[in-house]
């Protein structure tokens, strides 16, 4: 564990501080003129610099975070008969059908799984550049009275998330809509929070992470990179 | 993939992907009238005029309830209590209309061209809800809509409109579509009602029903309207119905399940008998929803996007 974050923390183009902030216990694994990694406990704050572009989680991480987040929501929901998951189009789905995945091989059950696309519950629909697609949301089970696992892969500014809180009140009355996502990297403008979350990145807003998954985008990873990069 | 014009004025030259998203958007929007809630925010805050100049019950409200659905402002302008009466010219009702600040306008007009005459006068999206009989683009994508639904695709398919195609903007405006789309169209009607030279556009003509349900997986069956018998297009409505009414002993000698659609409203027992138009080879009725569904999703297209 400890070689091995070492050596990928070595592989970004580093320039002043990285500074790793965590939530629980730590000790510390590397002492580096430039950079201290702490253990980490529970979850993990991760703050890069503006000039660093790159993979920072490969697919071993992002699995360990998928599995973490299965066992929090398995712990956390003791009726597990009144689970359901739905994802967030596009990457969101994704994730949605590997933590459904992961609760079925974890604890035996099959939960109803869904889909939504939130376009047309989105605020900045008259101010859009481009012409809105629309995939359609895929639902075919009643929410009223599930406790819903919404799942995205970031969660930035937290509308896209209200959008979808929105559409799922449109469709029914959930019992209760428990956030799950894969990054979390603050700057919100609404106040939404996540209750499920593999990591969380300190980011500014001239930077962008990117989540790609291996369904889609041939590679599991999370990606940092600068606003104006080409994509890599 | 978005629409390449700011209006919907027609389906002459719409080409075969455009016309595709337009279907694509309006199966998401079908799912939607399936909710408990019918209803998203998407044009909220925008206003949506129903400029209906020429009088229409179904297209109207059928707009008007697609208008609603994505929360949008809906203001109804109808043909006789309106100001045109007292000599305004459309114009000027179209400028006024535009001062305050409308964002779409849905035009039904007697003229042939009055939208794209409108189009060039406002800055609004303006969309043909029939203009005289020259296109009713709506009605065409529906058709063409509910035909996917049905059949599974449209390309390939051989789809015959009958009856009164020269005064129909429905047939036409099917016709462009369905050539677009990559189907074989015909039409079958009397000749008195069937436009000189309308093979050249790569339609078969019909004169006989049964010749033309033998070739057809899809029936378009158009009203008949009883004016035009007092014009003499037809000696009576009885001698149409004769020779051409889809009956259920026509379509039983074809010995194959043929889809019947029909724009609306029907006139029982003239062009379509009634026992066809109740079976389970009718989609008259999906089309009714599925046009709500169409209309959203022009809607949409239109009013979302810069």
């Amino acid at each position: 564990m400890i070689v091995f974050v070492f050596h990928r923390i070595v592989c970004l183009r580093l320039t002043p501080i990285i500074s790793i902030y965590m939530k629980a216990n730590f000790r510390t694994i590397v002492n580096h003129q430039n950079y201290r990694i702490f253990n980490i406990g529970q979850s993990h704050y991760v703050t890069v610099p503006t000039s660093l572009t790159g993979a920072i989680f490969h697919v071993n991480e992002i699995r360990s975070f998928i599995a973490r987040i299965v066992d929090e929501i398995l712990r956390k929901n003791s009726n597990h008969a009144a689970l359901a998951v739905i994802g967030i189009k596009t990457r969101g789905a994704i994730l949605a059908e590997r933590i459904a995945r992961g609760i079925r091989e974890t604890a035996g059950i099959t939960v109803p799984l869904g889909f939504l696309d939130i376009t047309l519950y989105r605020d900045d629909l008259g101010a859009t550049l481009h012409q809105p697609i629309l995939q359609g949301s895929e639902i075919d089970f009643d929410v009223t009275g599930k406790d819903i696992i919404l799942v995205d892969d970031v969660l930035f500014t937290g509308r896209t998330v209200r959008a979808a809180l929105d559409e799922l009140a449109d469709m029914g009355r959930s019992a209760s809509i428990q956030l799950t996502v894969l990054v979390d990297r603050g700057l919100r403008e609404l106040p939404i929070q996540a209750d499920f979350t593999g990591t969380s990145i300190v980011t500014t807003r001239d930077q962008e992470i990117k989540v790609y998954v291996s369904e889609v985008d041939g590679e599991d990873a999370i990606l940092i990179r600068n606003v104006g990069d080409r994509p890599q | 993939m978005t629409l390449s014009s700011r209006h919907l004025l027609g389906l002459e030259g719409m080409p075969k992907e455009e016309l595709q998203l337009i279907l694509d958007t309006a199966t998401s929007f079908r799912a939607v009238l399936d909710r408990p809630i019918k209803k998203v925010p998407t044009l909220q805050g925008k206003t949506i005029v129903n400029l209906f100049l020429e009088s229409s019950t179904r297209t109207r409200i059928s707009f008007e309830l697609a208008e609603r659905r994505l929360s949008a402002d809906v203001v109804n302008f109808s043909a006789d209590a309106s100001s045109l009466r007292k000599g305004e010219t459309l114009k000027d009702t179209a400028r006024n209309i535009e001062a305050m600040k409308i964002d779409i306008v849905v035009i039904r007009h007697s003229a042939p061209g009055a939208p794209h005459f409108l189009s060039k006068v406002i800055k609004s999206n303006v969309i043909n809800a029939g203009d005289g009989a020259h296109e009713h683009p709506t009605q065409a994508l529906l058709d063409m809509y509910t035909i996917r639904e049905r059949l599974g695709q449209i390309e390939g398919l051989h789809v015959c409109i009958v009856g009164d195609i020269l005064h129909s903007r429905v047939a036409l405006s099917n016709i462009y579509g369905l050539l677009a789309m990559g189907a074989d169209v015909s039409v079958c009607g009397p000749k008195t009602l069937i436009p000189y030279g309308l093979e050249r556009m790569g339609v078969r003509v019909f004169h006989n029903i049964d010749e033309a349900i033998r070739a057809a997986d899809v029936l378009n069956v158009l009203r008949i309207q009883l004016e035009r018998q007092a014009l003499a297009f037809f000696p009576s409505i009885r001698e149409y119905r004769l020779f051409f009414a889809v009956t259920k002993e026509r379509l039983d000698r074809a010995n194959r399940k043929i889809t019947i659609l029909h724009p609306g409203p029907i006139n029982r027992d003239v062009e379509l008998s009634a026992d066809v138009a109740d079976s389970d080879c009718s989609v008259i009725l999906d089309q009714v929803l599925n046009g709500v569904a169409v209309r959203m999703a022009i809607l949409f297209l239109l009013g979302t996007g810069k």
